[in-house]
């Protein structure tokens, strides 16, 4: 499979990162590498064989119903580069 | 189990400029899940507390942090899935849904597209005696809130709240079967009953824990009932989706108008673009929420940081075995033991302390007169005070106590009301005021005997008229009631006082 120049642009958009349009053709031609090389995996029959979620045999863990975290919002604004009256602080967006 | 029989309502039918139109309608409810903790953290899910206070850092998608299931949130969908009769799916997976947006600090939702933990089952929603629709549920999974954006507070900023963040919602999908903006409100309203009933939402639609996504299309008679024969979504008309809806009012009249927009389109040979819209009530429109187009590239994948949900059929099994009686199977039940009327039935387990209510007062006495003295009375009563039934001050034993006043004759019905407004403000024992207020019913028929002679003695002009028209005894019966504080007996009166008069 490979990547055009196009989907490159809008996968970076889509993800939120800023990408130079120079960069792309480079960029493009990468993913595609990865994606070709992970390709090689379609070579192998796995019809037939459930797909593998854990290497050990592992069930879920499992919580409680019951309050242990939170009550510190101090501590969850402290990194946000805006913070006011208790609310994160972020440039308008409305529908 | 008891079934009470019904048919399906006629589909609405618009008439547009040029042609006939049906609806055609299907919903995605988003319903809070009702626990303590959030679904992947120990946060609280308590509404309304100060912002960010009830957030963990998991929440809050701080690097590192892992999702950790709540399992109590896991019961309540397999709960909710079986009180919609749904095929329960042992195993079950989450997927990340990514898009952009600041009130969901993760970039993605943790969801369950591929593999949901309920499968198909089924709500029958009523809309009126004998008549129902029958929805067919696609699935419900679990999922993650998003936290909640205040755009209002400040000009060039919009502020985040995560409180609502990670708190667990069910999503349940139906397929295209209702056929009407009221049908469709009439839908989330049974899902809310019966979620209601289970006790896995409290389906509070003003604070958000129970919203709709509602997706609408129109095609012309006879095409809906070609879907149902083959199954085949291209016989139905383009459908658009309008988003995020918290009011019933408003499911109905965005279906309402949307309908029309789409029929005017058509009408006038355009085609309908499959797109997502946002319901405005100010201007009782829907609008395109352009934004939302490109982020429907959700790129879904499974979830890496979390196991496939593998449950037990005994583990299901305990649940089944603790859900308590539902609305169809209460009500069918109500009609039958108590002898209601499916109307009446309907009223009272519309919800469920309403039903357990009634229950409570028709315990050992007659059910029609106690399901009259519910509705009528009490609901009526509650309703001028704006209560409801959970605040009245009227409590089963006591509305129980009043009724066997009037079955043992000691006062009469209409006596009654004024004692149950008694009851209702002041409080006490029915049969304790009674006696206190000399309230009890004149059944010694010489005393009544006494009253009807002295009404006849003073008004010999009435009686001679009366003589005339037997319907004016009437006349006396009324003045005796007035002169007896209407504690007399109403049948005796009637019958002593025809009796004098010789009519």
């Amino acid at each position: 499979m490979s990547i055009d120049i196009d989907t490159a642009r809008r996968v970076a958009h889509l993800a939120r990162i800023a990408v130079a349009e120079d960069d792309l053709p480079a960029l493009a031609q990468q993913l595609s590498g990865i994606l070709t090389f992970m390709e090689q995996l379609n070579e192998v029959d796995v019809s037939g064989v459930e797909p593998m979620t854990s290497v050990t045999p592992m069930r879920l863990k499992r919580r409680a119903d019951v309050v242990t975290d939170g009550g510190y919002p101090d501590r969850i604004l402290s990194n946000a580069p805006d913070a006011r009256e208790g609310f994160f602080a972020v440039p308008k967006v409305v529908e | 189990m008891l079934d009470l029989a019904y048919e399906a309502p006629k589909p609405k039918v618009i008439s547009g400029a040029k042609a006939e139109w049906e609806l055609v309608i299907g919903l995605e409810v988003h319903a809070q899940v009702a626990s303590n903790a959030k679904l992947f953290s120990g946060a609280s899910t308590a509404f309304g507390a100060e912002p960010n206070s009830n957030v963990a850092f998991v929440d809050a998608a701080m690097p590192g942090m892992l999702p950790v299931i709540n399992e109590f949130c896991v019961a309540q969908a397999v709960r909710t899935g079986l009180g919609l009769k749904a095929a329960i799916n042992l195993v079950s997976a989450f997927d990340r849904k990514n898009y952009f947006y600041p009130d969901l600090p993760q970039g993605y939702q943790i969801s369950q597209l591929y593999h949901p933990i309920v499968g198909e089952g089924e709500v029958i929603v009523d809309m009126g005696p004998g008549v129902a629709r029958r929805v067919r549920i696609e699935r419900i999974h679990l999922e993650q809130d998003a936290g909640k954006s205040i755009h209002d507070m400040d000009p060039a900023m919009s502020f985040v709240d995560l409180n609502r963040t990670g708190v667990a919602l069910m999503e349940i999908v139906s397929r295209p079967d209702l056929r009407g903006p009221e049908e469709a409100a009439a839908y989330v309203g049974k899902l809310r009953q019966i979620m209601r009933y289970l006790g896995t939402c409290d389906g509070n639609m003003q604070n958000g824990n129970l919203r709709a996504d509602v997706n609408v299309s129109v095609c012309r008679p006879g095409d809906y009932e070609k879907y149902r024969e083959t199954g085949d979504h291209s016989v139905l008309g383009t459908r658009c989706e309008i988003k995020n809806m918290n009011s019933m009012r408003f499911i109905q009249q965005a279906i309402e108008y949307e309908a029309r927009r789409q029929i005017a389109i058509l009408e006038d040979g355009g085609s309908i673009v499959q797109e997502t819209r946002l319901y405005d009530p100010d201007k009782g429109e829907t609008r395109s929420m352009r934004s939302k187009e490109e982020a429907h590239d959700y790129r879904y994948f499974p979830c890496p940081d979390l196991l496939p949900l593998e449950i037990e059929q005994a583990w299901v099994d305990d649940i089944k075995a603790s859900l308590p009686e539902l609305p169809d199977e209460k009500k069918a039940r109500f009609v039958n033991d108590f002898g209601l009327t499916e109307y009446d039935a309907g009223v009272l387990t519309a919800d469920v302390d309403s039903a357990a209510y009634f229950e409570s007062v028709a315990e050992g006495r007659d059910g029609k007169t106690a399901a009259n003295w519910v509705i009528n009375e009490l609901f009526g009563r509650l309703k001028k005070d704006d209560r409801d039934i959970t605040g009245s001050p009227v409590s089963p034993d006591q509305l129980g106590k009043i009724i066997d006043l009037i079955t043992s004759g000691d006062i009469s019905g209409k006596i009654a009301k004024d004692l149950f407004e008694l009851v209702y403000v002041e409080g006490g024992d029915p049969a304790e005021i009674v006696e206190a207020r000399g309230m009890r019913q004149v059944t010694d028929l010489s005393a009544i005997e006494v009253a009807v002679d002295e009404i006849i003695a003073q008004n010999p002009a009435q009686v001679e008229k009366a003589k005339q028209n037997p319907k004016l005894a009437g006349w006396f019966v009324g003045q005796v009631m007035k002169a007896t504080g209407g504690k007399a007996n109403p049948q005796a009166v009637n019958e002593i006082v025809a009796r004098k008069l010789g009519v």
